[in-house]
């Protein structure tokens, strides 16, 4: 499959430690990548290495064919946008202000927004259901909410490529499970959706493809099935697992300590 | 399928996402209860603060120790801006004085420190993400205090006007470069590393020149103008003045409208930022050299004018937001008509007496700000 955006012989090294060892992912047209691994793994790292914002020690990463070093970065914000796990709203903009910063990139610094920035706001407002908020100050907002308007503005972007760092997080369930489909049916729209995350469960249910890491290392990339394995869970997280499936078909995981807990 | 990138900006790569059906259109939830939009407070405030700045403009001009009346005050500034228009003969020669000479020269000065001090402000609390900040910080305004106790205790001040203003200017800028140099590691500048490495450098800058001060005091006509000039004031501005704060202030607010959407970004963290299109590093570098320009030349002409930058921005902000499209310019007037209207206190409560500006600055900034504050404190119910 071809890639639309990709990190090739990626290697990224920090504070004199190596956070991302030598290799090869691709993201492709029309999926959901969910990228697990343990705390430290280098999820976050990855996305933020994808989304141009860290520089590389080794390799590239290329967006359709371009070396994304060669793009200015206005160029890229319009074709790949990276969503934070932790949002920095300290300032009392309105969620529909903070939207609608989604737009910036496509339009000149002094240039007034127009019918299309207004409607892809809207419905970047609607589809994180988030409108009925539009007009209160995001400091006023809780830890859930102010999650669903970064996705907003993500989505405001219209950009082909999403990169999500850990989404789901501060959720609740159902909110969860609306941010899960929604990356879903963007990519059955034709985007492409990467999101790192340590719900297994939503990764084996909604995502194309999951990438296991493990301490900077890909263990592996492929169907959910294939790396979602009992043996692979084990020596990434150490902890055993079970594969079961609910009524509908949707399979889930069920996961125990490998010993006893010591009392 | 490739991606002409160079047409992103004419077209959409993809189409338009389209909304979820009006069951899923986010109408489980209340109708919106926020509060009136910004829009507004933004109108209102600007309907009431720019009067506020031509009134107290033309109050400054009018008042003081000789009163002068509004219509001799129009006609002298009409003759001098229009001289092939409006007649001079009849404006007598010490009117003139008064008002073209001495009182335009120093509310222009007033109006040129408060609002380039107050948009300084600004930028630095956008920049640290914090309402606390103000240009001090990155330690601008200690190196631009310490240039000009170096001019004082070597004596260059009482031989030229203008080494002062260099000189202030200059500590202002070394300082900053200083500052930067030392934080910035890789072409990479940390912004926690910036905020401690400019307090630490302030620290040091504020005690060199305290200890010239100590040297001078023996001297005491030399240390009496140095307590002065750290209290800041307005006394003895001229035109020469105007032209030394001017073209620098006016050059400076007009690049900071040019990063205000950039500050926007940036003050949700510089991922976000990158993410969204800006170049941080270059920004960073632009914001904080606008800043020191500012803070340079304003301390440069009107000494260390405390409170200005800090009290102006964060009050300002309530009432047209945290949006810099607004608040740059609702600073740049607000901080104008503050510090005229200061620097009017400053020379007519205490005839013939003339308080210090900053005295004014603080005895005005300081209780409102904690009035604020506490306000802020109570409503979060912390």
């Amino acid at each position: 499959m071809r890639s639309v955006l990709s990190a090739e012989g990626l290697g990224l090294r920090r504070t004199n430690r190596w956070i991302l060892q030598n290799f090869t992912i691709g993201l492709g047209p029309g999926t959901v990548l969910a990228i697990v691994g343990p705390n430290g793994s280098g999820k976050s790292s990855l996305l933020r290495c994808m989304a141009g914002l860290w520089p590389l020690t080794e390799g590239r990463i290329v967006l359709e064919g371009r070396d994304l070093r060669e793009i200015s970065r206005p160029q890229v914000a319009c074709a790949v946008t990276y969503v934070p796990q932790e949002a920095k709203l300290e300032f009392e903009f309105t969620v529909r202000e903070i939207v609608s910063m989604g737009r910036y990139s496509h339009r000149g610094r002094f240039a007034h927004e127009t019918s299309d920035d207004r409607t892809a706001v809207q419905d970047a407002l609607i589809r994180a259901d988030v409108a009925y908020l539009a007009e209160r100050p995001v400091t006023h907002l809780s830890g859930g909410e102010r999650q669903r308007v970064l996705i907003a503005r993500s989505l405001a972007t219209r950009s082909r490529i999403l990169l999500l760092d850990e989404p789901t997080a501060s959720l609740d369930v159902e909110h969860g499970l609306d941010i899960l489909e929604l990356c879903r049916s963007l990519a059955d729209e034709g985007r492409t959706v990467a999101i790192a995350t340590h719900d297994l469960n939503g990764a084996y249910r909604f995502a194309d493809r999951v990438a296991l890491l493990d301490s900077g290392r890909l263990m592996g990339v492929g169907a959910p099935s294939d790396i979602l394995t009992s043996g692979n869970i084990e020596r990434a997280f150490h902890v055993r697992s079970e594969t079961g499936s609910s009524g509908d078909g949707s399979p889930f995981l069920i996961f125990h300590r490998l010993k006893p807990e010591v009392q | 399928m490739k991606i002409n990138l160079s047409q992103i900006h004419e077209s959409p790569i993809s189409p338009a996402v389209p909304p979820l059906p009006a069951a899923m259109a986010g109408l489980r939830r209340p109708a919106p209860a926020g509060r009136p939009h910004f829009r507004l407070r933004r109108m209102a405030f600007l309907l009431i603060v720019t009067p506020l700045l031509f009134l107290a403009a033309v109050g400054g001009i009018v008042a003081g120790s000789t009163h002068v009346d509004w219509s001799v005050a129009l006609h002298v500034i009409g003759a001098r801006l229009f001289p092939f228009w409006i007649d001079r003969a009849s404006i007598e020669k010490a009117d003139d004085v008064i008002i073209w000479l001495i009182r335009t020269p120093r509310v222009l000065v007033a109006a040129l420190v408060g609002g380039g001090l107050a948009v300084a402000g600004a930028l630095m609390q956008g920049f640290f993400r914090n309402p606390l900040a103000e240009s001090n910080t990155v330690g601008v305004g200690s190196g631009a205090v310490l240039g000009a106790m170096i001019v004082f205790s070597t004596g260059l001040a009482s031989k030229s006007a203008i080494a002062l203003p260099i000189a202030a200017f200059l500590g202002a800028l070394l300082a900053l470069i200083t500052v930067y140099a030392l934080a910035t590691r890789g072409g990479v500048t940390p912004v926690s590393m910036l905020l401690l490495t400019g307090i630490a450098l302030s620290a040091l800058l504020i005690s060199i020149s305290s200890l010239l001060l100590t040297l001078t005091v023996a001297n005491w006509e030399v240390a009496e103008e140095m307590i002065f000039w750290m209290s800041g004031g307005l006394d003895k501005r001229t035109w020469t003045h105007v032209w030394i704060c001017a073209p620098f202030v006016l050059f400076a607010f007009a690049a900071s409208l040019y990063y205000a959407r950039d500050l926007d970004l940036l003050m949700q963290g510089e991922d976000t930022a990158a993410s969204l299109g800006v170049d941080v590093e270059s920004t960073k570098r632009a914001i904080i050299v606008i800043s020191a320009l500012i803070t340079g030349s304003a301390i440069a002409v009107a000494g260390a004018v405390g409170f200005v930058g800090l009290v102006v921005p964060h009050i300002v902000r309530l009432f047209v937001g945290p949006s810099h499209r607004s608040l740059l310019p609702s600073s740049a007037v607000a901080g104008a008509a503050f510090v005229i209207i200061c620097d009017l206190l400053a020379r007519t409560i205490h005839p013939p007496t003339e308080i210090r500006l900053g005295v004014v600055t603080a005895a005005f900034g300081a209780p409102f700000f904690l009035f604020i504050l506490v306000r802020k404190y109570r409503e979060l119910n912390v």
